[in-house]
């Protein structure tokens, strides 16, 4: 077997890899190596030909592929190498085995590994829909993959059950391309993805959606022939009696995100069961030593610019670790989520932390607020600080800043709570 | 299609595993065989959507074919499965008991089995089960232990069987549906099909959930199949952690119960339940018939995770109304030999019915010749996710295909899916490829495989992507391409 000795091993050449190689280089470490089991770099960009991508961490407002391009472009300039159709088998803290069509398998010894695997749809049958099995049921991702990259139709009219973004993204796109959407159901009483996506892919080309609506039967032998839409209850349970029948010979699905995290098991990497990523604190180090996380393998994020952000900082912080510039010893806060918070990342950080710069919270909510609500951040019993927003709501993350100011209360507290309530 | 000139020896309507094996053991004989299927691939029945175990044999009433060929088939599964190569555990089965009644049914299933001449049976306490199977209920007061239950794959035993019956000669004829027997006075000389008759001097009904159309026209009226609808989750391997072992509840007067099991490639499975229904088509799953599968199988193991679900899916029981298997020579139509009502245990009788009907067939006055050149060897596609690194070395020095992994979650590599396209029995459709090297099967449910699997199945089958289909027929996974004009 082939050996190669780096400093750095990056998972996954979407935008988190991208960044976390880039930046890791830039931070010192010599030898930086992204492994990609796609034929190409960019991860998911590729196929997301809208533009939305990068006002904040470019200040261009690009396209999924630009924004891919100015990060491959960034990486290769700094001498990153990038290994493409490149599959890791099997991965322990300072070892990957991986495959590729041209050297085998190659046996990679790096000082720290950064995961950046992204996520996955959630299919039709982790749903479980009943009805037939034809056909024309896809992930809205993989439509997306279809028609923008392979340049395929995958049908004619569709029903889109789930108002995440992909599947608002694709209702324009596949609209644009000559096809119908009959309608988009979404099971909650709210849209799931981006304000500005319904405005922008629903709303303007009139797209039927329907709220406390979801699939209850699938029709179609050979291809799908209609789906069945119920209305729910606030329990999620089909209302008797308000079935309807819309004929489509597609539904696409876009219905949640799943971290991509099998490796990382393999890698005895510790898993929150909420986000289904890795635990991480402040630099984004795992529970393993010398292994980093970032991006949507983390948790899942609205924007790529959040994504690039929070693989630079882990991108960084793997190159520390491989030139053994980590540091002293950590004394570490946990933090937890309160009132009406789903999740907090980081999962701990250390104060000391603080010195080098802010240390960013993301956080989502349970459910949405449409009225002024407080983010209130607690040192165990102290309000450490508070935050007003004109709303919140799931969709969007809310990410707050600690500062070099806070650091003094945080010192010698236990656990650090985040509430978001109606002010 | 239709060459009337030519005479087989043996038509076998039906290439499920029943029909496929049939076709493989006839083909030690020097005989002119056809196999002919009205699907786009063989295995498309029931054997496709079935519990994939490989029953010991105490279920079936003592002296019943189906008890017979039960135990006499699995007897033979080591070297069928060693031939054919296909993934085979001789793990053993359980039958748990949980309620009070239960102990008693345990015994009489013991007993049974020891008519049956089930080897090994044991009856075990819930404390041992437990023991065995830490996730178990702790209603569990005993259990029935047969070390020779097992697991199998299904479909890879009826396309390795096809696959191994046209290497030793036999034509399968797929998309060919039988419309009717052709006879000549009592005597049956060949079938009918939609592009003309074909002559066949015997011929073997192994048509499943549709044996009983074809007996009708043979006269054999009082025979009928009332489906039998089974639903199922499929769950992630990440699963197989809680389940380790083959569990059944015990039998009702329908079913075998709801059982909760691992699979043969490392996942967990949770059916089925028993619908009757009159559509031989309808294999759609219900709400109604989830719900009771998840929730018998909770009474086994309540621990299981149902966000492990990766998938759903429905088969059909060909059951028929004589309560055992239907296998004859009907002395009314000569050259006809009937197989009916192959419910359960039928995977697992397979392999001594395929011996049963050569039998038959020799009684009823074909020629049995060997042929030398038989060989019962087949060879499988190697799965690169089983193999140790120093083979994936070698295979991909060999092709780099084999270093090109295209369904992550299964971890298969172009190479794989090359071979199935081109296999003695090749896959020409998404699920045939599905089946034969697991593709789509894991938790991301061909999320990211499907638009490349479509690109190379396209390329390798010299067909436009278009052209692709799911399962066949009006299946198809794309209809266009884009910035296409229409009319």
């Amino acid at each position: 077997m082939k050996q190669l000795q780096c400093d750095v091993l990056v998972i996954g050449a979407g935008p988190a890899g991208l960044a976390a190689a880039y930046e890791a280089r830039r931070t010192g470490a010599a030898n930086v190596v992204i492994v990609e089991r796609n034929d190409e770099a960019g991860g998911i960009l590729p196929q997301c030909i809208h533009n939305g991508f990068g006002v904040r961490a470019l200040g261009a407002d690009l396209t999924g592929p630009e924004y891919a391009y100015r990060w491959i472009d960034r990486a290769r300039k700094e001498g990153v190498g990038i290994l493409s159709r490149t599959m890791v088998l099997g991965l322990e803290a300072q070892r990957a085995v991986v495959a590729n069509p041209r050297e085998g398998l190659v046996d990679i010894m790096p000082r720290a590994v950064v995961l950046c695997m992204g996520c996955r749809e959630r299919p039709r049958g982790a749903l479980a829909i009943p009805g037939e099995r034809p056909a024309g049921v896809y992930t809205a991702g993989t439509a997306q993959r279809l028609v923008n990259m392979e340049g395929y139709m995958p049908g004619s009219r569709y029903v889109i059950l789930g108002s995440g973004d992909i599947g608002m993204i694709m209702a324009r796109r596949l609209t644009l391309e000559g096809a119908e959407v009959a309608e988009m159901a979404e099971i909650l009483p709210y849209v799931s993805g981006l304000r500005r996506n319904l405005v922008q892919c629903i709303r303007d080309f009139d797209i039927p959606l329907s709220l406390c609506t979801t699939v209850t039967n699938v029709y179609g032998r050979d291809r799908v022939e209609a789906v069945e839409l119920s209305t729910v209850d606030e329990r999620w349970r089909p209302v008797p009696g308000s079935q309807r029948r819309v004929p489509c010979d597609t539904l696409l699905l876009s219905v949640g995100l799943i971290p991509e995290n099998e490796l990382s098991r393999v890698a005895g990497v510790a898993i929150d069961p909420v986000t289904g990523g890795p635990f991480v604190d402040e630099r984004f180090a795992t529970s393993v030593p010398g292994i980093f996380a970032a991006g949507n393998v983390v948790h899942v994020y609205d924007l790529v610019d959040d994504v690039t952000e929070s693989a630079l900082a882990a991108g960084r912080s793997a190159a520390r670790h491989a030139m053994g510039l980590d540091g002293g010893p950590r004394s570490e806060i946990e933090l937890a989520a309160g009132d009406n918070v789903r999740h907090v990342v980081p999962h701990r950080l250390d104060p000391g932390s603080l010195e080098q710069g802010e240390v960013l919270l993301h956080l989502r909510v349970r459910r949405p607020i449409e009225a002024a609500t407080r983010i209130e951040v607690w040192a165990d019993d102290h309000r450490l600080l508070s935050r007003r927003l004109r709303y919140v709501r799931p969709a969007e993350m809310v990410t707050i800043a600690l500062q070099e100011q806070h650091r003094a209360m945080l010192e010698g507290a236990r656990r650090l709570t985040i509430h978001a309530q109606e002010a | 299609m239709a060459d009337n000139k030519r005479t087989f020896d043996v038509i076998i309507v039906g290439a499920g595993v029943v029909g496929s094996l049939c076709a493989r053991e006839l083909a030690r004989y020097q005989l002119d065989i056809l196999l002919l299927d009205k699907c786009s691939d063989v295995g498309e029945g029931t054997t496709k959507a079935n519990t994939a175990i490989v029953h010991a044999g105490y279920d079936a009433k003592p002296g019943s074919l189906k008890a017979t060929l039960n135990v006499a088939g699995n007897a033979l599964y080591d070297e069928v499965c060693a031939e054919l190569d296909v993934d085979f555990d001789r793990c053993g089965t359980y039958v748990v008991g949980l309620a009070d009644g239960d102990e008693s049914t345990l015994q009489a299933l013991l007993a049974r089995g020891l008519e049956n001449g089930v080897p090994a049976l044991e009856i075990i306490s819930g404390e041992e089960m437990r023991r065995r199977e830490p996730a178990l209920t702790s209603d569990a007061r005993a259990a029935l232990y047969a070390p020779s239950g097992g697991l199998v794959d299904p479909f890879q035993l009826c396309y390795a069987a096809a696959e191994n019956a046209v290497a030793n000669g036999v034509e399968l004829r797929l998309n060919t549906e039988v419309t009717g027997l052709w006879r000549n006075d009592e005597r049956i000389v060949g079938v009918l099909t939609p592009a003309g008759p074909i002559r066949g001097r015997y011929v073997v009904i192994a048509a499943g959930l549709w044996a009983d159309t074809l007996m009708h026209q043979a006269g054999l009226d009082s025979f009928a199949i009332r489906p039998r609808k089974g639903e199922y989750f499929v769950m992630d391997k990440a699963a197989a952690d809680v389940v380790r072992n083959v569990l059944f509840p015990c039998p009702t007067s329908v079913s075998k119960g709801i059982l909760v099991t691992r699979t043969i490639h490392g996942n967990v499975m949770l059916g089925p339940n028993a619908v009757e229904q009159d559509d031989k088509c309808d294999l759609s799953t219900t709400q109604a018939g989830l719900n009771e599968v998840m929730e018998g199988a909770l009474k086994l193991v309540p621990g299981l995770d149902s966000r492990h679900v990766i998938r759903t899916f429905a088969g059909l029981r060909a059951g028929g109304n004589t309560g055992d298997f239907y296998i004859d020579a009907p002395r009314s139509t000569p050259g006809l030999v009937v197989l009916a009502g192959i419910e359960s245990p039928g995977l697992t009788a397979a392999p001594s019915i395929a011996r049963y009907v050569t039998a038959l067939l020799g009684e009823s006055g074909l020629c049995l010749e060997p042929r030398p050149a038989f060989s019962p060897i087949r060879h499988g596609i190697p799965r690169f996710s089983e193999l140790d690194d120093a083979e994936r070395e070698a295979l991909i020095a060999q092709d780099p295909r084999w270093g090109r992994i295209i369904c992550r979650c299964e971890m298969v590599s172009e190479a794989e899916i090359v071979a199935a396209c081109h296999a003695p029995v090749p896959a020409r459709t998404y699920d045939a490829l599905k089946r034969r090297v697991r593709v789509g099967s894991g938790r991301c449910q061909g999320g990211f495989d499907q638009p490349y699997v479509i690109d190379i199945m396209a390329r390798e089958l010299g067909v436009s992507p278009l052209e692709i289909t799911k399962k066949g027929r009006r299946s198809q996974m794309v209809v266009r391409r884009t910035k296409e004009l229409r009319a």
